[in-house]
């Protein structure tokens, strides 16, 4: 069984339903499971006459497009490795990836990509022939290495005759033991590790995550997630492939919101951070709305955050209550789901980070099946899922099915699976220390189950976990989510690893305090100067002290609490290095790169002047300098007690 | 002024003079906006026309789109001499333009606003367009999908169904931009299309702007104000001080002139 298997089978079954749309020219352009089966064929045929290998690998470089998942499944039908990258990668990440799998084709979607290879191709020993999509702007470039997609389409369907018999030769040795699909892991230390993942990964995972949400064919996904990320292989390509549902693209990434309410998807994927922006647009639009619709909006909520999640986990409320949500139903959750785009979702997954209760109730209680899952590349995603009904903020739910899970002393969770990779690719030691031999893969997370439900909760990144100095506990993840739950806090990072007080560093979210800077005529040039304007370091003074009450209360992690703090001046970026692609922050390269700000949280000084480099999107670097004003919090007593029983 | 056509220092193939102002001179009563002024402009090139305030840079576009009629000299275009014009028969023979001051339907969407620049492509009548059934369908799906490459040519996808009103001033003017193309034009005016922009919406614009020269091969022929822009850009610039030319040539050229440096950077009388 492979991707290629599948895809033969669902030209077979599903021939005249729709296997992928995109938005293109103002309309949704569609191909059939039957047509898909032709294009990728033409496109494995092109691969072949411009000289595939088995075993090459073959780069995509590009957003959702329907080419480039065709050319990922032509690639899995010669015989070839596709490796799909995150597109808004800089120039020289890419070639640390394209060099590292020693990748002899690319797959670019237009000139900005095709700008990027060309920028690095003197460094790559084995780089030879790349294909892009959109021609537009290269009219004058040197074409012959570079082609055309249509056109590699076009000189295989030409040769079809004479190569048809290689490819079906070829197609026939995919088996479950051989590679799907190479994913780099973006990593939050050292450099991207290519993690190898077998057809029997991709197709196992897939079939029981199918099943676990009882996906089938007639199901709609929007596909708008990274390419790179596992977790878009999985939904728009193994799910996809396995139950036959419709993968759709969005015109661009600007339409997206527009396209998701066109299309409706069933079955949803999204980081919190998309929700979270979501719900900041409605609330900032409801804040303009009429006096009456307000008033019916929060009315409405009220009614929803009461017996809302009730009513989705299909638990007893009352008769009036019930009566009183249809009609709520009608007038606002309904209209509201329909501007969202989640109308139809029947399943929708959050992941990656953890999402704020109040977040993630405001979603159930509208009726919208949101769920958490917790898995990473290594796992083919899943590790534990939340069932239908047994769903909860705080926890990521039970191992998924097949899934083994074990905690060792420590408390960092380790799991076993159909899914767990084949190895780190050229890096045995590091899928030695990773994986032991018996399969157990080591998730580098701590956390343990809850007794009552059996449910996973996640503590932090087990190697954040430290201890301060008076012998505490410091886990940072825990305080930094409390800190982000608010809408104005985009980013926060916390340092006090083996140190006597917690300091911490914000990133403001600039749509959420520039709707307030407006509303409270707060003139501002820049994200600096907002950032560090008074009243906008009193307002996130507010939300760190109501975050240290709530620390207090844990005996664990009382500790933790933020003594002092400072709004940065920048946004931490992934274009700077401070964090991954999937927007994860590397805690030791902002500590490097901020060590002066740090120093000055600690030594009591009440201003810092510091000058930090910034990378452009374009790869020009340039400097910002400015001087931050480091505020105190008040912290609650921690009891004596407690520090001493540690 | 021969009638061939040149290579331009980036490899472009420029073809021979598609309009030629011959000795144009334009009054507004006792005021002379343009004096004996004449040039050409060649099949595919970009060539624009510079000048301090006041210089007639405005009047001379207007004169070619037909707008202004001057009292002395002749427009020829591809090869005859034009008659007098009324601005939409100008349009018909394949001029377009964007404004200044950008003059689009504020209370339209960006769709409609750019569909009104396929305008002289409908052949169908009022009636029938009411009506909206058969040929006239035909014609505005026909026209639609013409509208909607240039949508995504432009990436204005998002604002499609946008009212024009709503939209920060760097967009509309690149819906301008928009409607101008659609019309399929052989020869673009654009009247200071980076007026008003920050650095960043002038480097879109100017790539847009060597895009549809690239890829749609059109000539175009544009007004600026920003030195740095025009010399980016063009293939050979006209400039212009109180009404007269007093430079013609490659922006290299015209950089080294004597009477631009002064009408730039102004002179002494001693």
């Amino acid at each position: 069984m492979s991707i290629p298997a599948l895809l033969e089978r669902n030209a077979r079954e599903f021939g005249g339903k729709d296997a992928y749309r995109e938005k293109e020219f103002g309309i949704w352009q569609s191909w059939t499971w039957a047509e898909t089966a032709e294009e990728i064929e033409a496109l494995a045929l092109g691969f072949i006459n411009l000289g595939v290998n088995e075993g090459d690998f073959i780069a995509i470089i590009g957003r959702n497009r329907p080419y480039f998942y065709w050319a990922m499944v032509a690639a899995q039908s010669v015989g070839a490795i596709p490796v799909p990258l995150y597109q808004d990668a800089s120039a020289d990440e890419m070639a640390y990836v394209l060099d590292h799998c020693g990748a002899r084709f690319v797959v670019a979607e237009d000139q900005e990509q095709v700008d990027k290879v060309i920028d690095v191709q003197d460094g790559l020993k084995q780089f030879e022939h790349m294909i892009y999509i959109d021609p537009r702007g290269m009219r004058k470039y040197d074409h012959k290495k570079l082609h055309e997609f249509s056109h590699i389409q076009a000189q295989g369907r030409a040769a079809h005759d004479e190569l048809i018999e290689d490819l079906i030769a070829r197609r026939g040795k995919a088996t479950y033991d051989t590679t799907c699909v190479m994913l780099y892991t973006s990593g939050t230390t050292g450099k991207p590790k290519g993690v190898v993942l077998s057809n029997q990964n991709i197709v196992e995972s897939a079939k029981n995550a199918s099943e676990f949400d009882k996906l089938n064919s007639s199901d709609e996904i929007l596909a708008y997630l990274p390419m790179g990320w596992v977790g878009d292989f999985i939904f728009s390509v193994g799910q996809a492939y396995w139950t036959g549902f419709c993968t759709n693209c969005p015109e661009s990434a600007d339409t997206l919101m527009a396209d998701l309410r066109e299309i409706g998807p069933t079955y949803y994927f999204a980081p919190p951070r998309v929700f979270e922006t979501q719900l900041t647009n409605v609330m900032i639009r409801m804040e303009d709305a009429s006096r009456m619709k307000k008033w019916m909006f929060d009315k409405a909520m009220g009614l929803a955050k009461r017996v809302g999640p009730a009513i989705l986990d299909g638990k007893s409320v009352g008769l009036i209550d019930r009566l009183k949500y249809k009609l709520g139903d009608i007038f606002i959750y309904g209209p509201l789901k329909n501007t969202l785009g989640f109308s139809n979702v029947r399943v929708g997954y959050t992941a990656g980070e953890a999402i704020g209760p109040e977040i993630f109730e405001f979603y159930r209680s509208l009726g919208i099946n949101l769920k958490q899952l917790y898995g990473q590349t290594e796992a083919t995603v899943f590790i534990t899922v939340q069932p239908d009904g047994e769903v909860r903020a705080d926890t990521v739910g039970v191992p998924a099915p097949d899934v083994e899970i074990k905690i060792d002393d420590s408390g960092e969770i380790f799991y076993r699976s159909p899914g767990t990779f084949v190895e780190y690719y050229k890096n045995p030691e590091s899928t030695a220390s990773t994986k032991d031999p018996e399969g157990w893969v080591a998730t580098g997370d701590a956390g343990f189950f809850e007794k009552d439900s059996g449910h996973l909760r996640i503590i932090d990144r087990a190697k954040d976990v430290g201890k301060m100095s008076s012998g505490a506990m410091f886990a940072p993840k825990y305080v930094e989510n409390k800190l982000k739950f608010y809408p104005d806090i985009l980013e926060a990072v916390l340092f006090g690893n083996g140190k006597d007080s917690c300091m911490a560093f914000i990133n403001i979210d600039l749509t959420a305090v520039g709707n307030w800077a407006e509303r409270n005529n707060v003139a501002y040039a820049s994200y600096q100067e907002l950032a560090g304007h008074p009243r906008v370091l009193d307002t996130i003074q507010e939300h760190v002290e109501a975050v240290n009450k709530s620390v207090a209360q844990d005996d664990m992690l009382s500790g933790c609490q933020v003594h002092r703090f400072v709004i940065l001046h920048k946004e931490l970026d992934a274009d700077d290095g401070e964090m991954t692609r999937t927007r994860k922050v590397r805690r030791v390269i902002v500590e490097d790169k901020f060590s002066d700000i740090i120093t000055a949280l600690y030594d009591g000084s009440s201003e810092v002047s510091t000058v930090t480099e910034v990378t452009y999107e374009d790869g020009r670097k340039g400097s910002i300098s400015a001087t931050l004003q480091i505020r105190d919090a008040k912290v609650q007593p921690v009891s004596a007690q407690k520090v001493a029983a540690e | 002024m021969s009638n061939e056509g040149y290579v331009t220092a980036d490899g472009r193939k420029i073809g021979g003079t598609v309009m030629e102002m011959k000795n144009i001179t334009l009054r507004f009563g006792g005021v002379k906006a343009i004096t004996d002024i004449s040039f050409d402009i060649k099949q595919g090139e970009i060539r624009a026309i510079i000048g301090p305030n006041g210089a007639g840079k405005s009047s001379m576009l207007n004169v070619i789109s037909g707008f202004y009629v001057p009292q002395e000299g002749e427009v020829w275009y591809k090869g005859s001499r034009r008659p007098q014009m009324r601005p939409y028969e100008v349009a018909q023979q394949g001029i377009a333009r964007t404004f200044q001051n950008i003059a689009l339907f504020e209370g339209m969407t960006v769709l409609d606003n750019v569909m009104t620049g396929r305008l002289n492509h409908m052949k169908t009548g009022l009636f029938s367009q009411a009506i909206w059934k058969g040929k006239a369908e035909q014609e505005e799906v026909a026209n639609r999908e013409v509208v909607e490459k240039v949508i995504d040519f432009l990436e204005i996808q998002a604002i499609r169904k946008t009212p024009v009103s709503r939209l920060p001033y760097g967009l509309k003017k690149r819906v301008e931009l928009a409607r101008a193309l659609a019309a399929e034009p052989s020869i673009l005016l654009l009247d200071e299309p980076m007026a008003g922009m920050n650095v960043e919406e002038k480097e879109d614009m100017s790539r847009f702007i060597l895009d549809v020269n690239d890829e749609f091969g059109t000539t175009i022929c544009l007004i600026e104000h920003d030195m740095g822009v025009v010399m980016d850009l063009s293939d050979r610039v006209v400039v212009m001080d109180y009404g007269k030319k007093i430079g013609d040539g490659s922006p290299d050229e015209v950089r080294n002139n004597q009477a631009v440096i002064d009408a730039y950077l102004g002179v002494s009388h001693d």
